[in-house]
C-alpha cells in the first residue's frame, strides 16, 4: 500500500478522438476550389472525403444549347493549364461525324501546338508540386518558360489562354514563318531550363524525402479506379494513347515514352520532367517539317469558313459564312467517344448528334475525375503533410474535374 | 481496325447472347446494348474474359430521351489496355428503373454514378454514397434532364444586410434566348405565324 491516494491519476487507456479537418476550398495547395474533409489519427489521414463541384459551371447543359462552333471555347475553360488539348478531342470528335480530312499542315500545327500544351502543363505541375513539399524557386523559374509559351499561343491565336484556335477541320489560322523559327530557337534553349529546374529538384533531399514512397500505385490500383496518363506510366505501363491509338499524325512522329518503376510520387515527377523533354523533340519534328509542308490549313468545306478573298466575289461563300457562323453547321446523326492524351492523362468527349446545329448530349471525360476519385485510398495511412503532395501528383485542375 | 472489332464483337456474341441486345459498329468504334438484369454479370464477362480484358472503366454518362417510353439510356465506356479497344455498352431504362450499381465490378464507378444520380436522376442500387457530387449543397432537381431549363430555378448572391449568401427564385432582366438561326427550308419545324391553320393565305 502506498501512502496517499491516487485516485485522481489516470489509468488505462485514455480515450483518444479522431480530429477532422477541412483541407481547402481556399487552400494553395488544394490546386484550386477542392475541399477535403479529413479525418485524422494524430498526424495519419484515416479517412479523406473530397468535396468537389464548387466550380461547376454546367458546360455540359450549356453545350446542348450551342451550336458546335460555339461549343469549342467551353474546351478552353476545362483544363486551363493545357486550353488546346482539350479543343482537340472536340474537333476529333466532329470530324470523326462529318467524315472530314484536316489538312496535313493543319495536323502538324495540331501536333505542335498540342506538345506546347503538355509542356505548359507539366511545368506548371512538377514546380508547384515542388511548392506544396517546400520549394520555392521551381514555380519562379517555370512560370518563366511558361510566360514564353503563352506567348506564342498569343502569336497563333491572339489568346494567352482561352485560345479557341483548333477548328473542326483543322486550325483558325496558319502560322507565320517567323513564329515556327521562334519556337524552334525556344525548343532548343529550353532543354537548359529543364536541366536547371532538374538541378534544383532531382537529387534535392528534401524533395525526394517528401516524394519517394509516397501515393504508390500498382498495376491494379490502375484498373481499378481507370487512371490514365502519367499515373499509369509512373508505375512501369508504357500506355499512352499517342502511340497506342494514334491520333492526328503522331504516328510519324518519333518519341519515347517514358515509364517509371516504383509509382510513387517522385517517379510521376520523373516521368513528367521525361516526357517535357520528349515533347521538345517533338516540338522540333514538328518545326521542321512544318518549314516544309505548306499549304492551307482547313478543309475547305461546309463546316469551315470560306477564303476571305473569296468572299470578296462570290455571294455563295459570302452565304456560307453568315450561315456558318449564325446557324453553324449540321452534323450528321450518331454517337462518337473521341479520345486525346491531354497532359493529364485521356481526355474524351462522348458526343452524341442528332443531325441538327446542336449537339445532342456532350459528355467530357476528365481524367483529373477519375484520379481524384481515388485520393481516399491513395492518402489513407499517410501523413497529413502528404496529402498535399499527392494531390500535387494527381495533377488536378478544378476546370476539367467541375467542369 | 474494323476487322478486329468484327471479330471482338463476334466472340462476345457468341459467348453471352443472353446479354447483347444487339450490337453494331459505326465510325470505327463498337457498340453494344445490354438489359438491366445482365448487366452487372456481363460487365465482369467483359472485365475478366481473356479475349476482351476490358479491365478499364472510362466513362459512365447516360443520355435523355424524354419522348421514348425508355426515357434514359445509361452509357458505359470501357477500355482494354491489354488487348487496344474500346467498348461502349448502352442499357436503355425507364424513370422508374433502378440500375445495379457497378461499384463492385469497378471501384471507378462511383464518382461516376454519383454524377449520373445527380444530373440525370437515375438510382443506382448497391451504391454504397449515393450523393450528389457536382451540384451545390441542397441543390434541387436534375440539371442534366431535358426538361431543366438551361437557366436553373434559383441564382445566389451575397446580401449585404444578412452578411450570408442568399439563395433567389431566378430573375433575369432579358428572358433566356434560344436563338434560333435554322435555315427555314430545312429542319426548323415552327411554324410561322402566317403558315399556321389559321394565318394560311393571308
Amino acid at each position: 500500500m502506498m501512502d496517499g491516494d491516487f485516485k485522481d491519476a489516470l489509468t488505462g487507456e485514455q480515450k483518444i478522438r479522431n480530429f477532422n479537418i477541412n483541407f481547402g476550398p481556399q487552400h494553395p495547395a488544394a490546386h484550386g476550389v477542392l475541399r477535403l474533409v479529413l479525418e485524422l489519427d494524430g498526424e495519419i489521414v484515416e479517412r479523406c472525403d473530397p468535396h468537389i463541384g464548387l466550380l461547376h459551371r454546367g458546360t455540359e447543359k450549356l453545350m446542348e444549347s450551342r451550336t458546335y462552333l460555339q461549343n469549342l471555347p467551353y474546351f478552353d475553360r476545362l483544363d486551363y493549364v493545357a486550353p488546346m488539348n482539350q479543343e482537340h478531342a472536340w474537333c476529333l470528335a466532329i470530324e470523326r461525324l462529318t467524315g472530314v480530312e484536316v489538312p496535313r499542315r493543319a495536323s502538324l500545327i495540331r501536333v505542335l501546338y498540342s506538345e506546347i500544351g503538355r509542356v505548359l502543363n507539366h511545368l506548371l505541375n512538377v514546380t508547384t508540386q515542388a511548392m506544396d513539399v517546400g520549394a520555392l524557386t521551381p514555380p519562379l523559374w517555370g512560370f518563366e518558360e511558361r510566360e514564353k509559351l503563352m506567348v506564342f499561343y498569343e502569336r497563333a491565336c491572339g489568346a494567352r489562354l482561352h485560345a479557341a484556335y483548333f477548328r473542326p477541320g483543322g486550325v483558325h489560322q496558319d502560322l507565320p514563318d517567323a513564329l515556327i523559327e521562334d519556337i524552334d530557337t525556344w525548343a532548343q534553349t529550353f532543354p537548359a531550363v529543364l536541366n536547371d529546374i532538374d538541378g534544383l529538384l532531382t537529387e534535392n533531399r528534401i524533395f525526394k524525402q517528401r516524394n519517394a514512397d509516397i501515393g504508390v500505385i500498382t498495376e491494379d490500383d490502375i484498373l481499378k479506379w481507370g487512371f490514365s496518363g502519367v499515373m499509369v506510366r509512373g508505375s512501369g505501363l508504357p500506355w499512352d494513347l499517342r502511340r497506342s491509338q494514334p491520333y492526328e499524325c503522331y504516328d510519324e512522329f518519333e518519341f519515347k515514352i517514358p515509364v517509371g518503376k516504383n509509382g510513387d510520387c517522385y517517379d510521376r515527377y520523373l516521368c513528367r520532367m521525361a516526357e517535357m523533354r520528349e515533347s521538345v523533340s517533338i516540338i522540333r519534328q514538328a518545326c521542321a517539317k512544318l518549314r516544309v509542308e505548306k499549304g492551307d490549313v482547313l478543309a475547305r468545306g461546309k463546316i469551315t469558313p470560306p477564303k476571305r478573298a473569296e468572299m470578296k466575289s462570290s455571294m455563295e461563300a459570302l452565304i456560307h459564312h453568315f450561315k456558318l457562323y449564325t446557324e453553324g453547321f449540321h452534323v450528321p446523326a450518331g454517337e462518337v467517344y473521341a479520345a486525346v492524351e491531354a497532359p493529364k492523362g485521356e481526355f474524351g468527349v462522348y458526343l452524341v448528334a442528332d443531325g441538327t446545329n446542336k449537339p445532342y448530349r456532350a459528355k467530357l471525360r476528365a481524367p483529373g475525375f477519375l484520379h481524384l476519385q481515388a485520393i481516399d485510398e491513395m492518402c489513407r495511412g499517410h501523413q497529413l503533410a502528404d496529402v498535399s503532395a499527392i494531390i500535387g501528383t494527381m495533377d488536378v485542375v478544378f476546370g476539367e474535374i467541375d467542369r | 481496325m474494323t476487322e478486329a472489332l468484327t471479330e471482338l464483337a463476334d466472340v462476345i456474341v457468341s459467348k453471352r447472347a443472353d446479354a447483347v441486345v444487339s450490337h453494331q459498329i459505326a465510325f470505327g468504334e463498337l457498340s453494344m446494348t445490354t438489359t438491366l438484369p445482365a448487366l452487372l454479370s456481363f460487365m465482369e464477362f467483359l472485365r475478366d474474359t481473356p479475349s476482351a480484358r476490358f479491365s478499364t472503366l472510362v466513362d459512365i454518362t447516360a443520355v435523355d430521351r424524354p419522348e421514348l417510353p425508355e426515357r434514359f439510356e445509361i452509357v458505359y465506356h470501357l477500355l482494354s489496355m491489354y488487348q487496344n479497344q474500346r467498348i461502349r455498352i448502352k442499357v436503355p431504362l425507364r424513370v422508374e428503373d433502378m440500375v445495379p450499381s457497378l461499384v463492385s465490378v469497378f471501384p471507378a464507378a462511383n464518382w461516376f454514378e454519383r454524377e449520373v444520380f445527380d444530373m440525370f436522376g437515375i438510382l443506382f442500387s448497391g451504391h454504397p454514397d449515393l450523393r450528389r457530387i457536382l451540384t451545390d449543397y441542397g441543390f434541387r432537381g436534375h440539371p442534366l434532364r431535358k426538361d431543366f431549363p438551361t437557366s436553373g430555378y434559383t441564382e445566389v448572391r451575397y446580401d449585404d444586410a444578412r452578411k450570408r449568401v442568399v439563395y433567389e427564385p431566378v430573375s433575369l432582366v432579358q428572358e433566356y434566348r434560344q436563338f434560333d438561326f435554322m435555315s427555314p427550308w430545312e429542319g426548323a419545324d415552327y411554324i410561322l405565324p402566317s403558315d399556321g391553320p389559321q394565318g394560311g393565305k393571308g
